[in-house]
């Protein structure tokens, strides 16, 4: 095709012409519409000149409160791609009747609902949970940064090096296949010979350096830099949580590297890991990713928490109740979710011990989780609940997650869960308590502490609008499935051929619909509050009464976060120091000794990116230049010592005196 | 015009009917909540079971949720405050206890349902009704899982059928399952929960039908391109039926040899209904040990050489141990066609098929070494 084929395999690897899916009128169709919009947006940044603005202020920014923004950016952007995927399954799955092929071929299809998964799962609940703990963990615990700043910047841009290598496999080869966890024998190299999987793989493996470093960054700052008399007992809830989510990121995702990598090596190497032959057993994988994939909710949904009782307690005016008993209940679940794993399959095979042992330790979490809950239905007994938007996601969450507890009570059950296991109605489970625990908790999170990172509300009104439409739309889309799963109906179908079960496809669709508006009004929520951003804006820098040393900061706080360190006398400890007529200290102020940003994140995190490229296409040249080049810019950080600076203590002074005199001036 | 009229103030009655008729339809149509077989009544009976334990929690929490909000909302000032109240040993002891007590409820239930239930456990009289015939031997079936249908072998009767499998009604039945490539669910839901068939191991299950009739069965586990037709029907007959079943599958006069079932192993959509009146005796056995393929060495005799239990004989080549699959297209196809039109390989700028297949002997279609089978 393009002369000597020697050649062009030498250089290009088995990346050729063919592997851009022209043919295809929906990728080109994207493509198109990505092409302008990106091309909009760069084009507005460079006429508006604001490259060097973001270069020297967010992409090399060791700040944690921007790097925070910049993962909830990314998480965004993502979520509106896995909504895509989503919209594209429910629309197939409601067309595919009556003898209907639907308007996607089983290549497309199965690629999309993979797709959806792992983006849902890895780069939009990930990416929000790490933003959320990268803006507030530090402030909560009275520290200035975390403890490795650079480290933070370089693990935000490992995970969007993972976004890029998965967003690539859209309009550049393929993307895997096999469902979100890619099992063997299916995923193995005779099953999936193309770049899919491999794709799948090295996405993971660059954003999962980012996601473990991460891991240990807020491990050590927890740890180490809570500001005096901040014992463990007296950290706030969403630090515990944090920590415990962080535990499990250290522990578990070293287990889903190995493993990747061992899969990687079966499909690069020939190794017989997971084959069927030459004692390899894909038994193996299914144990293996998920002794990592069951923490790993646990890690999305621990914050979660942690944000429902932030919320609980603030909205109500009140201390939370059971501070003890929700700190211990944290930690068992921390424990017991390296418990279960095998929940997952009972119905490989396993005997009847092994499967009642595995259930009965999953029904065990449910009572942690269930003093959870007792405890913010306490904590809004004899409280005075105010119906703010962080509190009207809370009420939500309530509702709908103890709806999702109580059917995975079920699954847990061994013998339902041979009639319902891998059908809709395990679909709709893990929805109930993704969407409803999850995303509801990061909904909250990001209207509880948006004018802490950005010095304005949001808007009320779409807020409303979102809220409603995204709840009521949940209901439409899932409880269908649930429906469905009794009927019988197997996840990941393309085509339908009992027209019975086509009403509930429709109206799960419809809920799709409705979630589609709830989006659009978070987006437009978003837009109006920056544009309204004169009249929402918080000039206390605590709009909502907190209760956490946060709000003791101006909003957005100062670069430093606290001029001096706090320190701690009791839980709540804002509210405590508001309660003994806590005053700003004026005077006294000395230089603060900060970080200094750095590019090397940007450049090693490209250079990972661009390494994973080339190995997914078999560009072994490429391959091994960027990983040198990728351990040179590693060497070359390490000899740069010009690191940090210190902040005069006149500019403090300045800014301490600024926000002292806006506080005076409200009252 | 008029008769539109007419009928206006009818029509969202009408449309409220016509809307409704489907769930009312569907809730009977629920295979789980009304199985026709044993297994699946009981494991029907286990989520009635544990559903109802949970709503004794699940319903006041619900309740707490939606009404403690709006009772202590800010604007009633008549309900008590205390913004200090965080503790109360009591309720704690409540909010741990009430918990558990249902956990060990539910716990022992689940430990034993999952005892009696194990789909490895043969049936017995507290698993099935009075009439299930516990003293006839079980039908035995054998139940290969290919890309993508089902292979159903009858060793009883020495019959096999793709994507058709039939059984008496109350007698119990065993299944044996494997898989061809890579890993499948089997799955009749009125019949019983699904079980994992896996390549190179064997994985069983144990049931029984009360009711004749035409069930869906089908592949529970997504398996690649070919996932959603990998449907077959399962009838439930009485005696006479189930003997007339079988005889057509006799009359069928095609056999079931090692040759046409590395020729039905290619990948393939969709795929009718087909009978075999004859099977060779050590073809599910061979297909178990991943050594359908001439030359290749069976897990069975892998297992006992690496036991000590066996001596390996000669030398064995790593050819003989690998597993000969068959290659798909780049959209995850059957490759047939592919090779039919034998020009579009290069295109894709992968190995000729051949050159992929190198070291698993030679090509699926011709090993006219195997000895003559059986005919009949």
């Amino acid at each position: 095709m393009l002369g000597n084929t020697d050649l062009t395999r030498l250089i290009f690897g088995r990346l050729t012409l063919e592997s851009i899916p022209y043919h295809e009128p929906i990728l080109v169709a994207t493509f198109i519409a990505v092409a302008i919009g990106g091309g909009a947006v760069l084009g507005a940044l460079t006429y508006f000149r604001l490259w060097g603005y973001l270069w020297k202020e967010w992409f090399t920014s060791v700040d944690h409160k921007r790097i925070g923004v910049m993962y909830i950016v990314l998480a965004i952007i993502m979520l509106l791609r896995g909504f895509a995927d989503a919209i594209m399954m429910r629309t197939q799955q409601a067309l595919a009747f009556n003898g209907s092929e639907g308007f996607l071929p089983a290549h497309h299809y199965d690629q999309v609902f993979t797709a959806h998964g792992v983006i849902m799962i890895f780069f939009v609940a990930m990416p929000l949970i790490v933003g959320i703990m990268n803006i507030v963990v530090p402030l909560q615990i009275g520290a200035r940064d975390v403890a490795f700043p650079f480290l933070n910047n370089f693990s935000f841009w490992m995970t969007a090096g993972g976004v890029i290598l998965i967003m690539a496999s859209l309009f550049i080869g393929e993307f895997a296949r096999t469902g979100w966890l890619a099992f063997p024998p299916l995923a193995d190299a005779a099953n999936s010979p193309g770049v899919g999987v491999d794709y799948y793989i090295w996405g993971l493996q660059i954003a999962g350096v980012g996601t473990l470093l991460s891991g240990v960054n807020f491990l050590v700052t927890i740890i180490k830099m809570r500001a005096t008399g901040m014992t463990m007992m007296r950290m706030p809830i969403f630090t515990w949580t944090s920590l415990c989510t962080n535990i499990l990121i250290v522990a578990s995702f070293p287990v889903l590297t190995a493993v990747l990598a061992l899969l990687s090596l079966d499909r690069y190497a020939g190794t017989h890991f997971f084959t069927n032959d030459l004692g390899g057993n894909s038994m193996m994988y299914f144990n293996l990713i998920w002794i990592w994939g069951h923490p790993e909710v646990y890690i999305l949904i621990l914050p979660a928490f942690g944000v429902f009782s932030e919320v609980t307690s603030t909205f109500s005016g009140k201390r939370l109740f059971g501070y003890t008993s929700m700190v211990y209940a944290t930690v068992v679940i921390t424990i017991l979710a390296y418990l279960v794993w095998l929940h997952h399959f009972f119905t490989m095979g396993n005997g009847a011990s092994v499967n009642s042992f595995f259930g009965i330790t999953t029904m065990i979490i449910s009572i942690p989780t269930g003093a959870k809950i007792f405890n913010w239905l306490f904590t809004m007994y004899n409280g005075r609940v105010r119906f703010e938007l962080p509190m009207m996601w809370t009420i939500a969450f309530l509702v709908t997650f103890t709806l999702g507890g109580m059917t995975g009570v079920l699954l847990a059950v061994p013998p339902v869960d041979f009639v319902v296991h891998n059908s809709l109605f395990l679909v709709a489970h893990f929805h109930n308590v993704i969407i409803g625990g999850v995303l509801f908790g990061m909904f909250a999170a990001i209207n509880y502490w948006f004018p802490k990172a950005f010095g304005f509300k949001l808007d009320v009104f779409w807020g409303k609008v979102s809220f409603w439409f995204w709840v009521i739309g949940f209901y439409f889309a899932f409880m269908p499935l649930y429906v469905l799963g009794l009927m019988g109906v197997t996840r990941r179908l393309r085509v339908f051929h009992d027209p019975s079960l086509h009403i509930w496809f429709i109206i799960a669709a419809f809920g799709a619909a409705l979630i589609a508006v709830g989006i659009g009004a978070f987006l437009m929520q978003i837009f109006v509050s920056i544009r309204n951003r004169e009249k929402l804006a918080d000039t206390t820098g605590d709009p909502w009464d907190g209760r956490t040393l946060e709000w003791a900061t101006s909003s957005p706080p100062p670069h430093y976060n606290f001029a001096f360190t706090p320190v701690v006398h009791s839980l709540d400890t804002y509210a405590d120091m508001k309660k003994r007529g806590f005053e700003r200290p004026m005077e006294g102020f000395r230089p603060i000794h900060m970080p200094k940003n750095t590019g090397a994140g940007v450049v090693i995190a490209a250079l990972a990116t661009i390494c994973g490229f080339a190995l997914i296409w078999y560009i072994w040249w490429l391959a091994a230049l960027s990983f040198v080049a990728m351990l040179a810019a590693v060497i070359a950080h390490t000899f740069n010592y010009d690191r940090d600076y210190y902040i005069p203590a006149d500019e403090v002074a300045a800014s301490e005196r600024a926000f002292a005199d806006t506080l005076a001036a409200r009252s | 015009m008029s008769e539109q009229y007419g009928a206006a103030p009818l029509r969202p009655f009408r449309l409220l009917a016509l809307l409704s008729l489907p769930f009312v339809l569907s809730a009977c149509n629920s295979p789980l909540l009304f199985p026709d077989g044993d297994i699946a009544a009981r494991q029907r009976d286990m989520l009635l079971i544990a559903t109802g334990l949970m709503l004794i929690i699940i319903i006041p929490v619900i309740f707490m949720s939606l009404y403690f909000p709006w009772r202590y909302r800010a604007s009633n000032k008549a309900t008590p405050y205390d913004s200090e109240w965080d503790h109360s040993t009591k309720l704690e002891l409540v909010i741990w206890t009430g918990p558990l007590l249902i956990i060990i409820v539910l716990g022992a239930v689940t430990w034993v349902g999952t005892h009696l239930l194990d789909p490895f456990r043969p049936l017995d009289k507290i698993t099935t009704s009075e009439k299930v015939a516990l003293h006839e031997n079980p039908l035995e079936v054998q139940v290969v899982a290919m890309n993508w249908k089902w292979l159903f072998i009858y060793p009883q009767y020495g019959v096999a059928s793709i994507n058709e499998l039939a059984a008496p009604v109350d007698r119990p039945i065993r299944f044996d399952l494997t898989a061809e490539s890579v890993m499948n669910a089997f799955y009749i839901p009125t019949m019983a929960g699904m079980i994992y068939s896996m390549p190179g191991m064997e994985t069983k299950l144990h049931a029984v039908m009360n009711t004749p009739g035409a069930y869906d069965g089908f592949a529970s586990h997504y398996n690649g391109a070919g996932f959603s037709d990998m449907n077959f029907k399962f009838y439930s007959q009485n005696e006479q039926d189930f003997d007339a079943w079988i005889q057509n599958l006799k009359d069928s006069n095609r056999t079931l040899d090692k040759k046409t079932y590395l020729e039905l192993a290619k990948p393939s959509e969709a795929v009718p209904v087909e009978y075999f009146s004859s099977v060779d005796k050590d073809l599910y056995s061979r297909i178990l040990g991943m050594c359908v393929h001439d030359g290749k060495l069976c897990m069975q005799q892998i297992m006992q050489i690496d036991a000590g239990a066996a001596e390996p004989g000669k030398t064995v080549t790593i050819d003989q141990l690998k597993y000969q699959t068959y290659d798909l297209d780049k959209y995850g196809h059957g490759k047939e066609q592919d090779e039919a039109q034998g020009a579009t390989a290069p295109a894709t700028n992968r190995e000729p098929h051949s050159d992929e297949t190198n070291g698993g002997g030679e090509p699926a279609g011709e090993d006219s070494i195997a000895p003559p089978q059986l005919n009949d």
